[in-house]
């Protein structure tokens, strides 16, 4: 690891002077950030340690919902009552990633954060234009198992590799954000970007703006679902992941609220999806007009073509075991 | 805020260098080399190390953040004479050939149990509430951290199983 200064920010203005300089980076369990550092992807000369700040409480909001500190842990957080009782589909998800040690040290602020595990992005003697802008994709032509099949570019073809974010998607959450111009709300769905020309800007966050928060609404109740494929039964990034919160009224679907994992740099929701399904009896036909939809503008890059046919046949099994348990 | 680390029940000053891992801390600082280093990235379990309580990879977080912080590491968990029931455990089930994941196990274990306890929900439980049950499935999913090269898995669930059903089976 390159020398670099330590220092645990005093209050929140401060964390963001600090993280506001191009050479500091927030810290917060740092199972990310310190691995990345180790391989010398992430050089920073100062890090700001934030875990002292406070906000890691997780606390019902007035309306009925309940908002996630950036300081509490995945653990903290899959284990909640609350979570566990309202929010299934988000428990599912945090526990279906990384391994409890990890969890128990991985803040909800960090997850959301934490970047690709693209293996030419984590080797610094490969070109990636997300490490190194202009050094070229090595990913494209190349290794690309665990690569995008949507909304990609020309200059990167990554995915945005966790889990909780896509439960939070499909749960229609939103980031709470302090520090830069004041304090802003962003709704998850919109916090991650796609890589277009500008592969290092990985979501919305502007220097020397912390995340503060995480608010989930009202619970909707329905059937919650969060399905991963991945190549081993546990402790494995996500090859697809479906996020499911589905409701049948008469027998036809009232609520179908579904997000993507490991199709895209940023958790993958397309409103026409559940558009399509709303209204309709549940049918096999149905099932694969919703995945005609989705994947739509689908392209797969060699290694990872297998995505496009595996993303159908899991949005299908979701659908199924949905709405067999609802009928 | 205090300047030290307490490290099964000793306090030790902190490094002056921030980059010590607490991991490197524990092994090349003040000594205690039960806890092994894998991998170096989160990805085997081998350095696993409990910090009040909880069970964490000490490879991926800085001794300078654990200022204050309670650590109890394998050789806290019991001795030659006084072993832990895990650690007694794991001798029985032959729980180990090599032995370098051991320590690290042990440690996960230990606090997986608690875990249980707790009623904690994992990927592999039925339902997220009620009571956990301690099958052989739940406890792959709870130790899936923990990798061993040399396979002794089997005999690794073995030891667990035992003291999570409270005693010898
Ligand atoms: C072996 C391994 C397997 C894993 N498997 C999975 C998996 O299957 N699924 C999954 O989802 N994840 C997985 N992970 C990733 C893990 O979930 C993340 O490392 C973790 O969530 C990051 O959180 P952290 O608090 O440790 O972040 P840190 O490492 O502290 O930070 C990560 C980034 O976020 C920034 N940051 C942190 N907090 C804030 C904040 N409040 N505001 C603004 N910026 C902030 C930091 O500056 C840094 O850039 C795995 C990790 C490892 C090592
Ligand atoms: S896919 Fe993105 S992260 Fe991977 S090598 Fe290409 S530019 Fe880098
Ligand atoms: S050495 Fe820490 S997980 Fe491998
Ligand atoms: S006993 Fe050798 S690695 Fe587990």
């Amino acid at each position: 690891m390159r020398p670099f200064q330590y220092t645990r920010a005093p209050s929140l203005a401060e964390a963001s002077n600090m993280t506001a300089g191009e050479d500091t980076l927030a810290i917060a369990g740092g199972t990310n950030l310190l691995d990345l550092m180790k391989l010398q992807v992430e050089k920073p000369g100062q890090l700001a340690d934030i875990n002292r700040l406070g906000f890691a409480d997780i606390e019902d909001t007035d309306d009925g919902g309940l908002r996630l500190g950036a300081l509490a842990t995945n653990t903290e957080t899959a284990v909640h009552s609350r979570v566990r009782s309202d929010y299934p589909v988000l428990s599912r998800a945090i526990l279906a990633g990384a391994t409890q040690q990890l969890r128990n040290k991985a803040t909800n602020g960090g997850n959301l954060c934490q970047r690709t595990r693209c293996f030419y992005f984590t080797n610094i003697d490969q070109p990636c234009n997300k490490r190194e802008p202009g050094s070229g994709c090595g990913a494209i032509g190349g290794i690309a198992k665990l690569h995008a099949i949507l909304g990609t570019s020309e200059q990167c073809i990554a995915t945005y590799p966790g889990d909780m974010a896509v439960a939070l998607s499909a749960l229609d959450a939103t980031v709470d954000i302090a520090g830069g111009k004041g304090e802003r709300s962003v709704p998850v769905r919109d916090f991650h970007l796609l890589p277009g020309d500008t592969p290092w800007i990985e979501n919305v966050l502007e220097p020397g703006e912390v995340i503060t928060g995480i608010v989930l609404k009202a619970p909707v109740g329905g059937t919650q679902i969060y399905r991963k494929v991945r190549e081993r039964s546990s402790y494995a990034f996500a090859l697809v992941s479906v996020a499911a919160i589905i409701e049948l009224t008469d027998g036809k679907f009232s609520r179908a609220d579904l997000s993507f994992g490991g199709l895209a740099h940023k958790p993958w929701f397309d409103p026409r999806v559940g558009e399509a399904l709303i209204g309709q009896t549940p049918s096999e036909a149905l099932f694969d007009k919703a995945a005609d939809l989705l994947l739509e503008d689908a392209r797969g890059y060699g290694e990872n073509d297998f995505k496009i046919p595996l993303t159908r046949r899991t949005l299908r099994a979701v659908l199924t075991q949905a709405t067999e348990n609802a009928a | 805020m205090t300047d030290t680390i307490t490290v099964n029940g000793t306090a030790h000053p902190m490094p002056d260098d921030p980059r010590v891992s607490l991991l490197d801390f524990l092994r090349q600082h003040i000594g205690l080399t039960g806890t092994k280093k894998g991998c170096d990235h989160g990805q085997c379990g081998a350095c696993t190390v409990i910090v009040n309580g909880i069970r964490i990879n000490s490879c991926l977080t800085l001794a300078a953040m654990h200022d204050g912080d309670s650590v109890t590491t394998i050789e806290g968990l019991g001795t030659p004479d006084e072993p832990s029931a895990l650690q007694r455990a794991f001798l029985e089930h032959d729980g180990f050939q090599c032995g370098y994941c051991t320590p690290g196990q042990i440690c996960s274990a230990t606090a997986m149990l608690e875990e249980l306890a707790a009623n904690w929900p994992s990927d592999a439980s039925e339902s997220l509430e009620g009571r956990m049950s301690i099958s052989g499935e739940e406890i792959r999913e709870r130790m899936s951290g923990n990798l061993c090269r040399c396979g002794a898995y089997a005999n690794i669930v073995a030891a667990i199983e035992e003291v999570a059903a409270g005693g010898k089976s």
